[in-house]
């Protein structure tokens, strides 16, 4: 007797079974720890507290090994552990002008206050297979910081800040007139405001955020970007407490941002400026900042009263499917049974196939409509 | 059994108490989509988040609860969403459909006439019956706002013209008390008169799209149709070949690969308890 989809419960358990053995993968092999992960997959951590937005390296690594290294399985793992957390209130805005800079260039500037470095990059590395270069477990001494890194050292200015000193770029809106919009508390509604399209971007995923930022470069909503600086470093997070009435630290976070410049704006009133399109990431992640700082600029185009011509400028479009945690859920949900609505298609494709074939066969009398 | 780390039926008071306002807003306007702010739930978009969520909000202890995917109750997903419910909040669940007091259900609404003081609660992948025809949020919403549901007829219309048919055969559009065309999840279109004036509570999630609707106990749910082409439910040419019944909606399984098929009761629970009754 073929009708025998009973069982589920136990099938459901067996897979549990395999899939645990398949992550572990040959015993004879030593078991991945989460501080391996968190040490030496670094990015791959960063990119799951990003897209997973929560900060929390341990976890994420957890998340990474949980996830066999399926990464959006580990954002998502990262984020229903999220929904679950209570929220104890907003921080102070970080404040990027302040960070402990472990990377920042520049590709407006040849030179500039702080200058540039280049930090751990893959930038300018040959990309050839070098298998004793990261197994042999040597390491080559790090040079010195030629500068002296010490906390008193002068806060390195943001290039836009430069800019904005001679009015040549756009000012940013400080602040809002209202709490900061968070969309895992609100539904989303559109036409949404900027800070909560920016929250949309920074768990955007990556992938998608950098076909779109890319379209933009090939022409479509093309916005003449430049670099203008990246930095990635550690910034301080800040809680208001009103009973104490100063802001307490609460400590550090690794922080990508992207800010590019792009060309300007100007009218009658107003004399020509550059605009701004903004990246900000968890962790180490310029190809996500710098995509995120390209999609924001291209997601302005109706607030600069420019013309909408292309997917990346289309909020509804960018915003509804830039999640790859929602992207995923839903494309692969036609692996569950679709049997009965299956059922009801076979139904009235048979049904039309046999009222052809019956028109077919002469009976020419027969409306089409019947 | 219970999870210690997690509250009733996972979700924090909060947030429950942000779906029942949402559940609340959606009995007013029967057919109207309410948001809300859908949670991360520990199971994918697409599996029925939605349905989780509405059910984590308005279960309680003493509630009995069944779960179907496609009319059955043992399926992977049914049996995986009654075991996260039977270990979140620790309450009985049951398959036979006289006996629950919620039921979520995908795809399906049981055989078994429902009855007063049941919640049917829907998973729900699109809530929005014009998103076909208009991709864009902010359109669909003006056009529900002005009652503007010439698309629904017209693509109606076309099916006519082009199949002879209307060719929607699941999801089919129905307009509610008069006023809201809504999209009643992809059930076939057979089980959409059992909406209608259904003494039951019927309670729709849609956790990835963030919208809750809700059709109240009795009231008036009509499938779109044209007077010259009224709505029509499939029928089956074989009764069930397991109970016999007939006037149900039927599965089509297939037997070997060389035609060989039969067709039985999607509904699981009202065949075994046919085949139970015929023993007897």
């Amino acid at each position: 007797m073929y009708v025998a989809v009973k069982g589920g419960e136990a099938a459901i358990e067996n897979a549990h079974r395999l899939l645990a053995e398949k992550r572990r993968g040959d015993p004879a092999v030593p078991e991945l720890t989460t501080e391996q992960i968190a040490e030496q997959l670094s990015l791959a951590v960063a990119r799951v507290m990003a897209e997973g937005s929560l900060y929390d390296p341990d976890l994420a690594a957890l998340a990474v090994k949980q996830a066999r290294g399926d990464l959006i399985e580990a954002i998502f793992l990262v984020r229903a552990y999220r929904a679950t957390l209570p929220r104890f209130g907003n921080t102070l805005p970080i404040d990027t002008a302040t960070m402990a800079i472990e990377r920042r260039i520049s590709a407006t500037f040849k030179d500039l206050p702080g200058g540039q470095l280049l930090g751990p990059t893959f930038d300018y590395t040959h990309r050839l297979l070098e298998p004793g270069a990261v197994t042999d477990g040597t390491r080559q001494p790090v040079a010195e910081a030629p500068v002296d890194a010490d906390a008193d050292a002068e806060p390195i200015p943001r290039v836009t800040d430069l800019l904005g000193r001679d009015g040549l770029i756009e000012p940013e809106v400080d602040g809002l007139d209202r709490p900061v919009g968070d969309l895992t508390r609100e539904p989303l509604s559109f036409p949404a405001d900027r800070d909560l399209r920016l929250q949309a971007l920074a768990r955007g995923d990556e992938g998608f955020l950098l076909a779109l930022g890319y379209s933009t470069q090939r022409g479509y909503a093309r916005s003449h970007p430049f670099a203008g600086e990246i930095r990635m470093g550690e910034v301080e997070v800040e809680l208001d407490v009103p009973e104490l009435g100063f802001a307490v630290s609460l400590g550090r976070i690794t922080v990508t941002e992207c800010q590019m410049v792009n060309q300007f704006k100007g009218n009658a009133e107003q004399p020509p400026q550059f605009t701004r399109g903004y990246g900000l990431a968890f962790g180490h992640a310029e190809r996500k900042a710098m995509a995120m700082a390209l999609c924001d600029r291209a997601l302005r185009a109706r607030e600069l009263g420019e013309e909408l011509t292309a997917p990346a400028q289309d909020e509804e479009f960018v915003i509804s499917h830039s999640d790859n945690v929602q992207a995923t859920g839903f494309v692969e949900h036609l692996k569950l049974p679709h049997y009965v609505d299956f059922q009801a298609e076979l139904g009235l494709i048979r049904q039309l196939r046999a009222e052809h074939e019956a028109r077919e066969a002469g009976d020419g009398t027969r409306e089409a409509a019947e | 059994m219970t999870a210690p780390a997690y509250n009733f039926a996972y979700l924090d008071e909060q947030t429950k108490r942000m779906i029942r306002r949402a559940i609340l807003k959606a009995v007013a306007i029967p057919g109207y989509q309410v948001s809300f702010a859908s949670r991360e739930m520990p199971m994918p978009y697409g599996w029925g988040t939605g349905g989780v969520q509405v059910t984590a909000a308005v279960i309680g202890p003493d509630d009995v609860l069944k779960v179907i995917d496609q009319g059955a109750d043992d399926t992977t997903n049914a049996v995986s969403i009654r075991a996260f419910f039977a270990k979140v909040a620790d309450v009985a669940t049951t398959t036979r459909t006289e006996e629950a007091t919620i039921i979520q259900t995908r795809h399906r609404i049981p055989e078994a006439p429902l009855h007063e003081g049941q919640i049917l609660v829907y998973q729900v992948p699109i809530p929005e019956p014009l998103r076909f025809l208009e991709p864009r949020e902010t359109e669909t919403r003006t056009l529900h706002a002005l009652e503007e549901y010439g698309l629904v007829h017209v693509k109606l219309y076309e099916d006519i013209a082009r199949h002879g048919h209307i060719a929607t055969t699941y999801a089919y559009p129905v307009m509610v008390e008069g006023r809201y065309v809504m999209d009643p999840s992809p059930i076939p279109k057979f089980d959409n008169p059992k909406m209608d004036h259904s003494p039951a509570l019927q309670l729709f999630g849609a956790g990835r799209e963030k919208r809750i609707y809700a059709i109240p106990p009795y009231a008036q749910v009509v499938s779109l149709d044209f007077e010259d082409h009224p709505f029509e439910v499939q029928t089956f040419a074989d009764p069930c070949a397991l109970c016999g019944a007939t006037g149900v909606y039927l599965d089509e399984v297939i037997l070997d690969d060389r035609g060989g098929r039969m067709f039985v009761c999607s509904d699981t629970d009202y065949c075994e308890g046919r085949r139970g009754e015929a023993e007897a």
